[in-house]
């Protein structure tokens, strides 16, 4: 038996050894020195390329097509493999991601400490500090009157940011007065301002396994995260265009953001060499 | 000779009275002996007079609505206390109707939040909502921005207000939060007889004011007359969909809670509720005295109504027009010509 744990003592040994050299056997790596690193949000639905105006089925088997899909990355946070901590700073750690924007859709960090990073943490909405700020904390992707929001990631008669949007047609939904069959899905809450209420912020950390974001003074790796559509509509609740055709802010909505936490993904790493 | 001295003299003493006459009174927030210290943090946006001028020139223009046709101005009309008259759901751009009536602008300095449901809770906040209501003036506000920008007279007004031409977001909702702060209704003769300036009450008024001390003053507490909750006062349900600050919480508990109104300048401000369905203050009173509907989120003060007589009314009623405020409805400073 005591063999058993003095065996164990050793590898956990050796274990932590190796972790610690394999930090060391890389001496270009300095901290003080800063490098870049892009998160590239890769939009799909199911096995495909998601594709605005497109045909797909969400778990429900309905038939749908999405002509806007949005959401908002914030407060992003990188570690290395030996467990150093990147914080990206609070004003710079707002973005919109927007399908119709493939700009938008990659985010770059400037200034991060060279490492090897394995993981990424970030949230999928706007965090409720900066959603009860000042007006001149509120710049960039946070403007309320900025052209870029203009597809409304805001709500103006109930104060708060709008954390995921996708708006679409499905033949299963219900007609609207214009004839057309729409569902809209505007999801956000931050918990309340004087009287709680849901919250809709959700974290998310993405786990790179083997795979190493290699940042280096000039170099730019490009973590490569797939966000699958389908998994917005599908999880703990499937959601049906025919019965919930439209959510905003409702009780139901955390159903919907409590799906799409889980659609984002790491894919693979892309180290410039 | 001595002629030309004269004259010379004259036209020297003409111009400077001339400009004497020119020289507005520096625009500056204050606050009444009688209220509290203000809600909203002045710090972060100190009233200038050319700020305050901007605001103002916003307030009043059609710009900010899709077709050029709603003002702030439009709904919030000052000699009805900056309320729209006559009106019991406030009309907007097409002539749509909103959801409600419009509360007055006035001592939005010391309110923590807006709306009927508190659904906004900074003052710089608020104005996006009207502008981009489809029922209100159907605009979004980076358009807004834009109209501004390509403006003859709007550039150089921000340059004078904020030292530069640039038209962002923070200036444009400040700008229109300081006409809104310096809307401060504290004149009435109910103040001036309660910071001893000489206004003395009839006796009439005064028993109004021990009856409404007694019967109204649990929620229409306080110099301002409110105590900003948000309570069911026990009116029949008319439109179902509006369910008050359960639209803002999403909390059954709070269905049909609507904020307690100030009841400052309450004379002016007719209609009354939410949704403008009393006409009269004769109405209302009857309503707490006879008209309570009992449901789930009744006010627990309300459980049996107020109980009062019609002589105690008249004399309320008596009392609540001591809180009108001429001055403030007629001042020139806050008003659109």
């Amino acid at each position: 038996m005591n063999f058993k744990y003095s065996f164990l003592a050793i590898l956990i040994v050796i274990c932590s050894f190796l972790s610690c050299t394999k930090a060391q056997v890389e001496p270009e790596i300095d901290p003080n020195r800063k490098g870049e690193i892009t998160l590239n949000f890769d939009n799909i639905a199911g096995t495909k390329d998601l594709k605005l105006g497109e045909n797909y089925t969400n778990a429900a088997g309905e038939q749908f097509n999405l002509d806007m899909f949005q959401y908002y990355i914030s407060n992003i946070k990188l570690k290395t493999e030996d467990c150093r901590e990147y914080v990206v700073p609070q004003d710079e750690s707002y973005f919109l991601v927007k399908e119709e924007d493939t700009k938008s859709q990659l985010i770059t960090l400037k200034n991060v400490p060279e490492g090897n990073y394995n993981s990424v943490t970030f949230t999928i909405g706007v965090d409720s500090l900066r959603n009860t700020m000042d007006v001149s904390k509120r710049t960039g992707v946070l403007d309320i009157g900025n052209a870029g929001m203009a597809k409304g990631m805001y709500w103006s008669w109930n104060s708060g940011y709008i954390f995921v949007k996708a708006e679409g047609i499905s033949s299963q939904a219900p007609a609207g007065p214009d004839g057309q069959r729409k569902f809209r899905y505007h999801i956000g809450g931050f918990g309340g301002y004087s009287s709680k209420t849901i919250n809709n912020i959700k974290t998310k950390t993405l786990d790179l396994g083997r795979d190493r974001a290699k940042v280096r003074q000039g170099k730019n790796p490009e973590v490569h995260i797939i966000v699958d559509v389908l998994k917005m509509f599908s999880g703990a609740t499937n959601i049906s265009f025919a019965t919930h055709p439209t959510v905003m802010f409702s009780p139901f909505s955390v159903n919907i953001a409590a799906n799409y936490v889980n659609m984002f993904e790491y894919h693979h790493v892309h180290n410039e060499q | 000779m001595k002629n030309k001295l004269l004259l010379i003299a004259f036209l020297v003493f003409a111009f400077i009275s001339c400009q004497n006459q020119n020289i507005e009174p520096e625009v500056q927030f204050y606050v009444p002996k009688n209220f509290p210290q203000p809600v909203y943090d002045l710090s972060k946006n100190p009233v200038t007079t050319a700020v305050f001028a901007l605001g103002k020139a916003l307030f009043y223009d059609g710009i900010l609505s899709r077709d050029g046709t709603i003002s702030c101005g439009s709904c919030h009309q000052q000699q009805s206390g900056f309320t729209q008259h006559g009106h019991d759901l406030s009309h907007g751009i097409d002539d749509l109707l909103t959801l409600r009536n419009s509360l007055p602008i006035q001592n939005l300095a010391w309110q923590k939040e807006f709306f009927w449901d508190g659904g906004v809770f900074d003052l710089d906040l608020f104005a996006v909502s009207p502008i981009e209501a489809h029922n209100e003036m159907d605009e979004t506000l980076p358009n807004v921005l834009n109209k501004l920008r390509n403006h003859a007279k709007y550039p150089s007004m921000f340059e004078k207000a904020f030292g530069t031409k640039e038209i962002s977001t923070e200036r444009f909702l400040k700008a229109l939060s300081q006409f809104q702060l310096m809307c401060i209704s504290a004149n009435s003769n109910y103040d001036k007889y309660v910071r001893n300036e000489g206004v003395m009450l009839s006796t009439e008024e005064l028993t109004g004011l021990q009856l409404f001390k007694q019967k109204c003053a649990t929620c229409h507490s306080g110099e301002l007359f409110s105590d900003f909750s948000y309570r069911n006062n026990g009116l029949p349900v008319g439109n179902p969909e509006d369910t008050g600050r359960e639209r803002i919480t999403l909390n059954e508990q709070d269905k049909y809670k609507f904020r307690v109104p100030s009841l400052r300048n309450v004379e002016a401000t007719r209609p009354y509720m939410h949704d403008g369905r009393f006409r009269s203050l004769e109405a209302v009173l009857d309503h707490y005295e006879k008209g309570i509907v009992q449901s789930p989120t009744l006010d627990s003060q309300l459980k049996n109504g107020i109980a009062l007589s019609t002589d105690e009314k008249q004399k309320i009623i008596a009392f609540l027009k001591t809180l009108t405020d001429e001055e403030f409805m007629n001042n020139r400073l806050l008003s659109e010509f």
